[in-house]
């Protein structure tokens, strides 16, 4: 069987890519990946805790994340998709309207 | 019954206070004019009412010794054994000065309601005038120094505001600053000596008191048999002389009087001649027990007393101003009254408070009668010949005139000749002392008739000085173009340089306080010009102030004055009293009354010859620029302070000092903040950053901190 400690270490390294990702990429749809990256990392470390504690809640629990994943990459892409039909680029940096 | 007498003219002063000027909007000026004007006089008249029914009704049927009605509205202040009750006092002193408050004060507003027609602050006015009725009377009904305080105090704020009725004439304004600033000067005296009286004597109240279950007598009972170090004593009677030399414009304190004539003239009559400036009389003969036990302060009070009779008479004889006159006239009796004080006639000293509430107040009223016939003309070396313009005004006038000068049969002759007797007779100084202060007192009385006299001749007799000199000089007079802002007084026949009488509500309180001035001062015929009748107004008046033990000349004793205790010691004394006052004295003091007689005829015959000759006589420069005590006080104290504080307290203190402390604080968060702007970069990725950094922060915190402990697979 394939040790606890595994399943934490690809976790944690999936969310540091996530992290990364975030932080470096100017791509909108490559940082929204990102994201998703990082709510998958939690999700494995939840369900290798589920299965070593033999507890269900945990995989209830990935099973809302998901939910609300789904949920946020309907509204996110809507955003994209409007943020592209305004400003015909995908680049962050460049949705500055806010900024002084 | 008590608390509506006080309460009475604070309704009054709150319903114009609050509503005159929606009475204005409404009804206009002279439908306010005339609700304004009856609220005010109805409220004072309650006030008058009550306290007279009260005194005849309830005060004077006690027996003597017994005479004393207390109320208790509500314990104010206890902490400890302090205790300050919000409590009215009536006894003989008290119940005097609210016949005279009342009685005088509804004259004036009566008066008032005339002079001031016309006006547009006339609801001001009165709520103003009603104000200070209600201070005044708590002041002297007050049954303790901390309630005697607010009055004092309050009565104080009125005449601050009243001198600075006109507050578009900057003269008003700074002689309101004036009065205010020296009677704080006085009032620090006063709190010292208040709280002197507390340590001393662990009371402060006028009457016994139940405290925490023991009875406290009142400190003035204490005083009598106190055990307390002489010093302590002087110093509690020289503080409260202090306060009462700034109340009373005594030396050195005196010049705010003269300058507070800047108010309107029924002002001048109540409150800076009949009312409030007699307060510092009231106090002394209130504490008079404290007072009989320190010979010094005793000696003080009169010597002091009896320099300001002198000085401020030598002053007013040779001012122009009619209210000034009469200021420096007033500065001068409440010389007296203090120098009746300080030999140890405290009953003499308030009898004459009363009588010259009646004359003085009478005098400002026909001078302002005058002044409004004259359509604000208050030089009286542009007046003369009046007399058959105002008949009324100048007969009433000169029963005021020959009152205070002293002339034989009226009442300043009788409240006078009391005092000069007993500043000879006392035995309350050492020996020769009386004898000198008396021969103060007589020149004085003297210059007195002189003055007064000048005073009569400018104004009534003469040439009519008024109708060439008028056209040139009235712009500049200040007091009328800078007071009265309505635009003259309304009436079509008071135009320039045609003096008029006043209407009858001026002229029915004159008439009234003549037949006061007339007739005032045989309440208190001495003994020695009745046929030994006993003198009824000091009779009543004694069980209420401490007398200097007339068996022992060197060392006072006083007799005890707790008035609540005072029976059984008045009535041991009474027969040696009448003892001492037969035989010998008798013939003395009527001597005496006729040497005063003749000093008051002789300076109203000079006057009358003197100033009929030369109305227009200048009198020596020292005397026209009043001794120049005001510019001694601007060399030695005002200028220095202001320099004090323009160079020092400002330039240094606040410019450097406080400001540089505020500006620096400014700089220094202006500084931190110009740093911490570039953190904000508006990169929503730098802000991720900032947040990872911070995750990585605490994460490595707990790893640290819990190192060691390992998850068990």
């Amino acid at each position: 069987m394939v040790p606890l400690s595994w399943y934490l270490a690809l976790s944690a390294v999936l969310f540091t890519i996530g992290v990364i990702g975030v932080l470096i990429q100017r791509n909108v749809i490559s940082l929204f990946m990102c994201v998703e990256l990082m709510l998958n990392a939690v999700n494995l470390s939840l369900i290798a805790f589920s299965r070593l504690h033999g507890d269900v809640k945990g995989q209830l629990f990935v099973f809302i994340v998901m939910a609300v994943a789904a949920a946020e990459a309907a509204v996110g892409l809507a955003i994209i998709i409007a943020l592209f039909r305004s400003r015909e680029t995908l680049n962050v940096d460049e949705a500055d309207l806010l900024k002084l | 019954m008590l608390k509506w007498i006080v309460f009475a003219p604070l309704i009054g002063a709150i319903i114009n206070g609050l509503f005159g000027r929606r009475f204005l909007a409404l009804l206009g000026q002279k439908a306010t004019e005339r609700l304004v004007g009856f609220i005010a006089c109805a409220s004072v008249g309650v006030s008058a009412a009550l306290a007279f029914t009260t005194f005849f009704g309830r005060l004077l049927p006690l027996p003597e010794g017994q005479r004393i009605i207390t109320e208790h509205l509500f314990t104010w202040l206890k902490v400890g054994s302090f205790q300050a009750d919000f409590a009215y006092l009536l006894d003989p002193l008290s119940g005097i000065y609210i016949l005279f408050i009342t009685g005088v004060g509804l004259l004036i507003h009566i008066y008032a309601a005339g002079y001031m027609h016309g006006d547009p602050g006339y609801y001001r006015f009165f709520c103003y005038l009603n104000l200070f009725m209600f201070m005044m009377l708590t002041l002297v009904l007050a049954d303790n120094l901390l309630l005697l305080f607010v009055g004092w105090e309050g009565v104080g704020l009125c005449s601050y505001l009243l001198i600075g009725y006109y507050i578009k004439w900057d003269v008003a304004g700074s002689a309101a600053k004036k009065a205010f600033v020296m009677n704080r000067i006085g009032d620090f005296g006063f709190m010292i000596a208040t709280f002197l009286v507390f340590t001393t004597f662990g009371t402060i109240s006028f009457v016994t008191k139940n405290v925490n279950g023991h009875e406290i007598h009142s400190f003035l009972a204490q005083a009598a048999s106190t055990t307390a170090a002489i010093g302590t004593l002087t110093a509690i009677a020289l503080l409260f002389f202090v306060g009462a030399t700034g109340k009373s414009a005594q030396i050195p304190l005196f010049t705010w009087l003269p300058d507070a004539m800047a108010g309107p003239t029924p002002v001048s009559a109540l409150i800076h001649a009949a009312t409030m400036v007699t307060a510092g009389v009231y106090l002394v003969a209130r504490c008079s027990p404290v007072f009989v036990k320190a010979p010094t302060a005793m000696a003080i009070v009169a010597v002091i007393g009896a320099a300001t009779a002198i000085f401020a008479a030598t002053i007013g004889i040779a001012q122009n101003d009619i209210k000034k006159v009469l200021a420096y006239s007033t500065v001068s009796q409440l010389g007296y009254m203090f120098l009746a004080c300080g030999v140890g006639a405290f009953t003499a000293g308030i009898f004459h408070v009363m009588t010259h509430a009646f004359f003085k107040a009478l005098l400002f009223l026909g001078s302002g009668s005058v002044i409004h016939g004259m359509s604000n003309e208050q030089d009286m070396r542009r007046m003369g010949g009046l007399r058959k313009y105002m008949p009324i005004t100048f007969s009433t006038m000169a029963v005021g005139w020959l009152a205070i000068s002293g002339v034989p049969l009226l009442s300043g002759f009788f409240s006078k000749d009391e005092i000069l007797w007993r500043a000879w007779s006392t035995e309350a100084l050492p020996h020769n002392w009386g004898k000198a202060l008396w021969v103060v007192a007589a020149i004085t009385a003297v210059i007195t008739a002189v003055y007064m006299t000048r005073l009569m001749v400018m104004t009534f007799w003469g040439s009519e000085r008024f109708a060439e000199a008028h056209d040139d000089h009235h712009a500049a007079t200040g007091h009328a173009s800078g007071g009265h802002t309505s635009g003259g007084h309304g009436d079509d026949h008071g135009h320039h340089g045609s003096p008029h009488e006043s209407g009858w509500l001026m002229t029915v309180p004159l008439i009234i306080l003549a037949m006061l001035s007339l007739v005032g001062g045989y309440v208190g015929v001495p003994a020695a010009l009745s046929m030994g009748r006993p003198n009824y107004f000091e009779d009543f008046l004694k069980p209420a102030v401490a007398q200097v033990d007339p068996a022992t000349a060197t060392h006072f004793v006083a007799s005890p004055t707790d008035v609540m205790a005072q029976s059984e010691a008045h009535g041991a004394e009474a027969p040696a009293q009448a003892a001492h006052e037969g035989g010998h004295d008798v013939e003395t003091e009527r001597l005496f009354t006729a040497i005063s007689s003749v000093l008051a005829l002789l300076g109203l015959g000079f006057g009358l010859v003197f100033f009929r000759r030369n109305p227009l006589w200048r009198a020596p420069k020292l005397l026209e620029d009043k001794y120049r005590v005001d510019e001694f006080y601007d060399a030695t104290v005002v200028g220095p302070v202001e320099n004090l504080s323009r160079d020092g307290l400002w330039k240094i203190v606040d410019v450097k000092i406080i400001d540089g402390f505020v500006n620096g604080v400014a700089r220094l968060f202006a500084a931190v903040a110009g740093a911490l702007r570039y953190t904000q970069t508006g990169f929503a990725r730098n802000y991720a950053a900032v947040i990872l950094f911070g995750a990585i922060i605490i994460i490595g915190y707990f790893i640290v901190s819990f190192f060691g402990i390992r998850i068990n697979i």
